[in-house]
C-alpha cells in the first residue's frame, strides 16, 4: 500500500475511487489505508504546490543557517521546537555539516525576513550565529519544475511514432 | 518535362500512406486538444543514460562504429537478453545494432524475401509490415485476429493461411495497437505449426518489457526449436523511453544476421554512435527504469480500461504495450467517424482501428502513454461525447 503514498505525494487531489482503480484495489481498502496513514502520522497534510512567482502576491523566502549549541539532555530538539513555533517559519531541518539547523522563513519582503532573523531567531538562547540566504527564484520545488524555460513540453505526435 | 509517374518505381507509388496522419493534421490545427494518440513513451530518457551520452560527446567519441554496432553494446545486449529471456546470443555474430527496430524489420524482410514469397502478417498490427514486405516483392497475407480471442494469433488461423509459397511469419507481440500478449500455450501451438511448415519468423518484440499479467514475456526464439528460425527484433525506444535516439537491434542465426549486416553496411554504415554509448548504459544500469516505467503504465492501464468499460465502450483487457483497443460498435459509428466526431466536438484525438488493418474496423486505439491527469481529463471528455451522441 506504499504506492498510495507515492501517488498522493505526486497528486493529493486523487480521490479514493481513482486510487482504487490505479492500484487495482477496492475503494474501501484505499480509504482504510489512508485513514490509517493519517492516524499514524505518516500522511501529515494535503497541500497544493504553488508557484507564487506567477502571482501578484508579495512574498519573499529565505533559507537561514543556524549554528546552535546543543543543550544537555535535549540536544537540538528544544531550540528547534522554539524556532518552529513562529508562523513565519515554513520548515526546520537538523543538518549534518557546517551548521545545525536549516530554517526556511517566509515573509512579505526581504527586509521583513531580515528583521525577523535579527529580532526573533538570533536572540534565542543557544543560537551562536545565523546566516540568511534569500531564495531568488525556484527552478524546481517538490519534484516539479517551476521555471518555464525548463518546463516539460509534449512534443510528441509529429509522426506515426510507433 | 519529366513524367515522374514513369520515373518512379510503381511498387513504391502504389504503397498507401498511413491513415493515422490525417488525425494528427486535424489535431495540430486545434487548440486545447487532448491527445491519446501517440505511440511513444511520455517519459524522458532516464538522466543517467542521457548523461552517459553527453560524457562520450565530451570525450569526442563521435566516429563510426563497427557496422554491427559497438562490440561492448552487443555484449550488453547479449547479457540483457540472457538476463531477461534466458536465451544467449553471440555478440560477435548473432546481434546487429540498427537504426530503430524498424530498420531491423526492413533488413530482415529484405534478407529473406524473394518476389512472390508470402508473408503472414497478423492484424491489427503496426503499419510498417505490409509496405516493407511489398517493397521486396513479397506478398502480404493478412491473418485477422479477433477480440474474442484477446487478439491472439491462434494456430488454426495461422495454419489456414499457409500455402506452399509461405516463407515468413511476422509475429508482433506484445501487440500495437491491441495490447494483446501471447501466452505460453498459444506460443507453443504457433511454434509447432511454424516448425511443421518450415516457416521463418520475424518476431517484433519492441514492447517486450511492457507486459502486465502474471506471466513474464517469452522471447519467441526461446521456444523449443525456434531459435534457428527466428529473428527477434527489439530496441530501446519503448523499454528505456529512447525513441528519438533511433536505436534497435536484431538477434538471430548468424547466417541471417550476416546477410542483414551487409544490407545495413551499405545503406546505413553504422547506427548513431552517441546513441550506442547511451544504450550501453541503458542495458547495464537501466533495469530499474524499466520496472518503474512499467509500474506507471500499469496504473494508467487500469485507469483507462476501467474508464472505458464504465462508459460503455467495451474494452478487452490489454496486457501489453501501452494501448487500449476498445470497441466503438455500440455507438453505431465507424472507427473513422467516431474519431473524427470526437476530435471535432471534444478535441480528443484517438486513432481509428482500421489504420492498423481492416480487422481493426469498429475499434479505436487509445494510448495511455500520458499522465494520470491527462488521461482523467480525456476520459471525462469522451464520456461527455458519448452522452451527446
Amino acid at each position: 500500500m506504499e504506492r498510495i503514498l507515492e501517488l498522493l505525494q505526486n497528486d493529493c487531489a486523487l480521490t479514493p475511487a481513482q486510487l482504487a482503480v490505479l492500484l487495482g484495489k477496492t475503494e474501501e481498502e484505499i480509504k482504510k489505508a489512508i485513514r490509517q496513514y493519517e492516524k499514524d502520522g505518516v500522511i501529515k497534510g494535503y497541500q497544493a504546490l504553488i508557484n507564487w512567482e506567477r502571482t501578484d502576491a508579495q512574498r519573499a523566502q529565505a533559507l537561514i543557517e543556524l549554528r546552535v549549541s546543543p543543550q544537555k539532555d535535549t540536544g537540538f530538539d528544544e531550540i528547534a521546537g522554539r524556532v518552529m513555533n513562529f508562523p513565519e517559519v515554513q520548515s526546520v531541518y537538523l543538518m549534518s555539516g557546517g551548521y545545525d539547523l536549516a530554517v526556511v522563513v517566509t515573509g512579505k519582503t526581504m527586509s521583513d525576513i531580515a528583521m525577523f532573523v535579527a529580532r526573533r531567531l538570533a536572540p534565542i538562547g543557544g543560537v551562536l550565529s545565523t546566516a540568511t540566504h534569500f531564495i531568488l527564484t525556484k527552478y524546481k520545488d517538490g519534484g516539479v519544475t517551476f521555471n518555464s524555460d525548463y518546463e516539460e513540453i509534449d512534443e510528441r505526435g509529429s509522426n506515426l511514432g510507433d | 518535362m519529366i513524367d515522374y509517374e514513369k520515373i518512379l518505381n510503381p511498387t513504391i507509388q502504389r504503397l498507401k500512406p498511413s491513415g493515422i496522419r490525417r488525425f494528427f493534421d486535424i489535431a495540430n490545427e486545434m487548440e486545447d486538444v487532448i491527445s491519446l494518440s501517440v505511440g511513444e513513451p511520455d517519459f524522458y530518457t532516464p538522466w543517467h543514460i542521457r548523461e552517459e551520452a553527453i560524457r562520450t560527446l565530451e570525450k569526442g567519441r563521435t566516429r563510426y562504429t563497427p557496422n554491427r554496432g559497438l562490440l561492448k553494446l552487443r555484449e550488453e545486449i547479449s547479457n540483457y537478453l540472457y538476463r531477461h529471456y534466458e536465451e544467449r546470443y553471440l555478440p560477435e555474430s548473432e546481434i546487429l545494432v540498427t537504426v530503430g527496430g524498424s530498420e531491423a524489420i526492413d533488413l530482415c524482410m529484405r534478407a529473406l524475401l524473394c518476389p512472390g514469397d508470402e508473408v503472414l502478417i497478423p492484424q491489427p498490427s503496426f503499419v510498417c509490415y505490409v509496405p516493407l514486405a511489398q517493397m521486396t516483392g513479397g506478398v502480404p497475407v493478412i491473418l485477422e485476429t479477433r477480440a474474442e480471442n484477446g487478439f491472439r494469433l491462434t494456430a488454426e488461423e495461422l495454419e489456414k493461411k499457409i500455402t506452399e509459397n509461405t516463407k515468413l511469419l511476422v509475429f508482433p507481440y506484445p501487440n500495437n495497437p491491441t495490447g494483446a500478449v501471447m501466452r505460453r500455450e498459444d506460443l507453443e501451438a504457433v511454434a509447432e505449426v511454424v516448425k511443421r511448415h518450415n516457416l521463418f519468423v520475424l518476431s517484433d518484440e519492441i514492447y517486450s518489457t511492457l507486459t502486465y499479467g502474471t506471466e513474464p514475456h517469452i522471447m519467441f526464439s526461446h521456444l523449443p526449436g525456434m531459435r534457428e528460425r527466428t529473428v527477434v527484433v527489439n530496441g530501446f525506444s519503448k523499454s528505456h523511453s529512447m525513441t528519438g535516439w533511433r536505436l534497435g537491434y536484431a538477434a538471430g542465426p548468424r547466417e541471417v544476421i550476416g546477410q542483414m549486416t551487409k544490407l545495413h553496411q551499405f545503406a546505413i554504415m553504422s547506427a548513431p554512435t552517441t546513441s550506442q554509448y547511451a544504450a550501453i548504459e541503458a542495458m547495464k544500469n537501466g533495469d530499474d527504469d524499466i520496472r518503474q516505467m512499467r509500474e506507471q503504465y500499469d496504473m494508467r492501464r487500469r485507469l483507462i480500461v476501467d474508464g472505458l468499460n464504465s462508459m460503455g465502450l467495451s474494452c478487452f483487457e490489454p496486457e501489453g504495450a501501452f494501448y487500449a483497443f476498445p470497441s466503438v460498435k455500440s455507438t453505431g459509428l465507424t472507427s473513422a467517424e467516431f474519431c473524427e466526431r470526437l476530435i471535432y466536438s471534444k478535441h480528443v484525438a484517438v486513432v481509428p482501428g482500421d489504420a492498423f488493418g481492416e480487422s481493426g474496423e469498429g475499434f479505436v486505439r487509445i494510448s495511455y502513454s500520458y499522465s494520470i491527469k491527462h488521461i482523467t481529463e480525456a476520459l471525462e471528455r469522451i464520456q461527455a461525447f458519448l452522452r451527446e451522441l
